[in-house]
């Protein structure tokens, strides 16, 4: 549809369109890419963390755990709950490069 | 149940947006909503439940489970088990009759991998929903979604299984139905019971702890399992994996999210176990097909996707 968002994901080069009022992880999940990780897509678990290099959106409610208001201001959201108001430009770090350097759930002895 | 505890009684579980998760949890899932209290939470049961409430629903900004609650058979084997924790070095606190709503006094207490559970004795009986103990029909009519006809077990995720079995093993007198043993004989995994059930309550271990996996819901039948993959795609609903079998248990299951992402299940069928038996070893390098009978391969999203 002509009023869809671009969304480019850096690390990949992955581009998709978003529809205005699609979250990001969905419009990525459709069309089949998997440059960000799918977890509940519910804002809870935190697993497909992003961050929002350009453009503006809405976002929805997200753990608070994962979301405090501080990442929320610089960019630091979910991408199953937040909604493109323009392009975006993204950025979905590996997950091993994000755990080095914040908490997150790992669960290494089951590996 | 030799201690007295009877069975899982309710869940508290957080949610971020409270209409959105009533009507996931009834139009989806089919509970009945039984109350809401002045702290804003709601109540709702399963219909083949006979108390008021099994899962209290409660907004905050951080999804996840507050609390399990198991019922035990009377207030004398409240006042044991209380004695008994206390005993083992466990801090018990005290919740009033009434904190949940025509429910009597709980027991509270946290285990080592970083849950907490509530023993209590009394809840109101209101019955079934919708079907009469007096040559009752077979089911009610006028239920939604899934049709859920109870709340079964949880799974939690976190540290310290072996301090957590001791506490619920030796003190509250569950028994060892399964477990996943890793190559040098560690429990990375424990299913536990105080009934015929598989489990009534599990246990993975992860760093992380007080970390829930889902909450379970029982259907009667593979055919329903199948139906409400259907409603969870007729609803868009998150969908996790399934419909599949698990190896543990051998329970036929389907695993979807609620609007806040915490895990569901529904699931019908699995073996049964007394308390002669002896547990079930799944080895952890066969730990896929442990998980997911027919795939025979886990999805990181098992392992790691939690609230």
């Amino acid at each position: 549809m002509s009023n869809a968002f671009e969304i480019t994901e850096q690390c990949s080069g992955n581009q998709f369109r978003c529809e205005p009022g699609q979250s990001v992880l969905k419009a990525m999940e459709q069309q089949g890419l998997k440059c960000v990780p799918v977890g509940c897509r519910g804002g809870g678990c935190g697993f497909c963390k992003i961050t929002v290099l350009s453009g503006d959106y809405e976002c929805g409610k997200m753990s608070r755990v994962h979301v405090p208001p501080e990442s929320r201001a610089c960019g630091d959201v979910l991408a199953c709950r937040i909604y493109p108001l323009s392009d975006l430009t993204i950025e979905c770090r590996p997950r091993e490069l994000a755990e080095s350097d914040k908490q997150q759930t790992k669960t290494t002895s089951m590996r | 149940m030799k201690k007295g505890v009877m069975r899982p009684g309710h869940v508290q579980i957080r949610v971020l947006d409270l209409e959105e998760a009533v009507k996931h949890y009834t139009d989806l899932m089919g509970l009945i909503e039984t109350d809401r209290d002045d702290q804003g939470r709601v109540y709702l049961k399963a219909w083949s439940e006979v108390d008021k409430f099994s899962v209290i629903l409660r907004e905050a900004d951080e999804p996840g489970c507050d609390f399990m609650g198991f019922k035990v058979v009377d207030e004398a084997s409240l006042v044991q088990l209380e004695k008994d924790l206390v005993e083992f070095g466990v801090a018990v606190e005290q919740v009033a009759e009434g904190e949940l709503k025509d429910c009597g006094r709980r027991a509270r207490f946290q285990v080592p991998s970083g849950h907490t559970f509530e023993l209590y004795a009394d809840k109101l009986y209101t019955g079934k929903w919708g079907v009469n103990n007096v040559n009752p029909e077979a089911w009610p009519r006028g239920l939604t979604g899934m049709k859920a006809v109870r709340f079964d077990h949880c799974l939690f995720y976190g540290p310290e299984l072996a301090a957590t079995y001791d506490i619920f093993v030796n003190v509250l007198g569950f028994h060892l139905a399964e477990q996943v043993l890793a190559d040098d004989g560690t429990r990375i995994a424990q299913f536990l019971t105080v009934s015929m059930k598989e489990h009534d309550i599990a246990f993975i271990h992860h760093e992380e702890p007080g970390k829930f996996h889902h909450a379970s819901f029982h259907l009667e039948t593979w055919e329903d399992v199948l139906r409400a993959a259907d409603l969870i795609s007729m609803t868009d609903t998150s969908i996790d994996i399934g419909p599949t079998r698990h190896g543990l248990t051998h329970g036929k299951t389907i695993y979807f999210f609620d609007p806040s992402g915490n895990r569901n299940e529904v699931f019908c069928g699995g073996d049964y176990t007394y308390p002669d038996h002896k547990p079930v070893t799944w080895q952890a390098e066969q730990l896929g097909k442990a998980i997911f009978y027919h795939d025979r391969v886990l999805n990181e999203r098992f392992m790691t996707v939690l609230t």
